[in-house]
């Protein structure tokens, strides 16, 4: 797995980037995109939303099933990746860079894993 | 504790996702389900289906026999034809959707679904007449299906073509492929036109290599339970558990063509099935945001209509799909419809199906 080393992760599989203080840009994982098979469709929050953390912020649809994307902070959108919605495989090809949305105004947020521990994570459910 | 099938150790080599299904571990996907759904589609794909149930009915009374117990007519068919038929219950209500191979006159092979198998052997079993005996011969095959336009010409290179079946819904009972005898028949269950080869099963993966290798040249795929899902809901095809169930009759499926009410013999369910259906089944184009799968309501001008079947996102068509059981009415192509999805309400159109036509 190549999980960059410089993003915090959760154990839903979600990736976290620190944009700033109190900013983050929230993913899906490569191990997350790769369970869910071929992405066809994307539903995500609009920007104003207020997102929390351990709760659905939207869901991700492959072929096979739906799969919602949890939120690990407390916050309010502050940016969506309209992209995705027209172009979901973005996230199969390219996880990493395809972000979903970016949060500010974090009032409360997940205890998050080292890439490291991630991929310890994920082995105990392969 | 699930079964592997002989074909298990060539779908890990594959890179197959191994899922249980009906009992069995079977590959879900190798690559991705949209790459192996249009390499059906434009040219071929190779599925183990070896989950799949297989009987015997055979003696003097088989026919008669299969005709009391079956909704189609068994009498009439010529040998090394194919026909489907439903098993109802006396209620109208399904057991199991499934073929008859008339292998002869007092000889039919019938082939059944992986979670059905013991049902229906008691089933079918308790409705026998004297004259016919029943004999479960799953454990005797393996069985997969090569499904696409091009899967003819791949046979071609493994078989003599006087093996080759000529015309969809016959076979073959004794064809050599790759040196192996199998039962080689122009059935499938993708609306491409394709065949499925029943072997030993010490004999799988000897044919299952020998076809992948005749095939790659060709664009022949590995496929999973996922494309073969997709594939055959684009088809319009009912799968049971979803389209067809104990509580529902294969008329409300739109199975009339396989329910033969005019012939002389009685069988279970004939009676409900003479009765008006309180369902039907349509085909939904989903035209807002989201997938529609199954167990959604749906509405019309927010008066609750019916429930889904099953649906995804259509590879080829490239916009998501549905069946519905609604209630029994008229609903022209065209018309809107609502569905629940997970509390949010996404529309949808009623258009013929089957939604794909090779």
């Amino acid at each position: 797995m190549n999980n960059p080393a410089n993003l915090s992760y959760t154990k839903s599989h979600e990736w976290l980037e620190e944009l700033e203080d109190d900013v983050v840009r929230i993913g899906l994982t490569d191990f997350a995109q790769d369970s869910l098979g071929d992405l066809v469709f994307v539903n995500l929050p609009q920007v104003g939303d207020e997102v929390v953390v351990g709760e659905a912020l939207g869901d991700v649809e492959s072929v096979k099933a739906v799969s919602d994307i949890y939120s690990p902070v407390t916050g309010v959108v502050r940016a969506v990746n309209e992209d995705l919605l027209d172009a979901p495989e973005a996230i199969n090809e390219n996880p990493y860079e395809a972000w979903l949305v970016e949060v500010d105004n974090i009032t409360d947020r997940e205890e998050t894993l080292s890439a490291e521990a991630y991929e310890t994570h994920c082995q105990t459910e392969e | 504790m699930e079964l592997k099938t002989p074909l298990y150790p060539r779908h890990l080599s594959a890179g197959g996702k191994m899922v249980p299904f009906a009992g069995y571990l079977l590959p879900v996907q190798y690559s991705s389900i949209i790459a192996e759904h249009q390499a059906v589609r434009t040219a071929a794909g190779l599925f183990d289906v070896s989950h799949m149930g297989e009987f015997v009915v055979e003696g003097p009374g088989a026919q008669e026999a299969l005709d009391r117990i079956l909704t189609n007519t068994v009498a009439g068919m010529a040998d090394g034809r194919i026909r489907y038929s439903p098993l109802c219950y006396e209620s109208g209500g399904t057991v199991d959707d499934l073929l008859i191979y008339r292998l002869s006159a007092q000889r039919y092979l019938l082939v059944v679904n992986a979670a059905c198998r013991e049902k229906d052997f008691q089933h079918i079993q308790e409705h026998l007449m004297e004259g016919a005996t029943l004999t479960d011969v799953s454990e005797q095959y393996a069985l997969m299906a090569l499904q696409g336009p091009v899967s003819e010409q791949i046979l071609r290179k493994l078989a003599e073509q006087k093996d080759i079946p000529p015309k969809s819904y016959t076979f073959t009972e004794q064809a050599v492929v790759a040196g192996k005898t199998c039962l080689l028949s122009r059935t499938g269950y993708t609306g491409e036109d394709g065949f499925e080869l029943y072997c030993a099963p010490e004999d799988a993966c000897h044919l299952w290599d020998a076809l992948m290798e005749a095939g790659q040249e060709l664009g022949l795929l590995p496929c999973g339970l996922g494309a073969r899902d997709t594939l055959r809901l684009e088809a319009g095809m009912p799968l049971y558990g979803h389209e067809l169930s104990p509580s529902i009759s294969p008329l409300e499926c739109g199975l009339g063509f396989a329910v033969k009410l005019n012939k002389a013999e009685d069988f279970p369910g004939k009676a409900a099935l003479s009765q008006p259906q309180k369902r039907i089944r349509v085909g939904l184009k989903i035209t807002g945001r989201g997938i529609v799968r199954e167990n959604c309501d749906v509405f019309i001008n927010g008066e609750k209509v019916g429930i889904t079947t099953s649906g995804t996102h259509s590879p080829h068509l490239g916009y998501p799909i549905a069946m519905a059981l609604l209630q029994s009415g008229d609903y022209p192509v065209g018309t809107t419809v609502e569905a629940d999805v997970r509390g949010r309400r996404v529309e949808a159109v009623v258009t013929p199906m089957p939604f794909y036509k090779a």
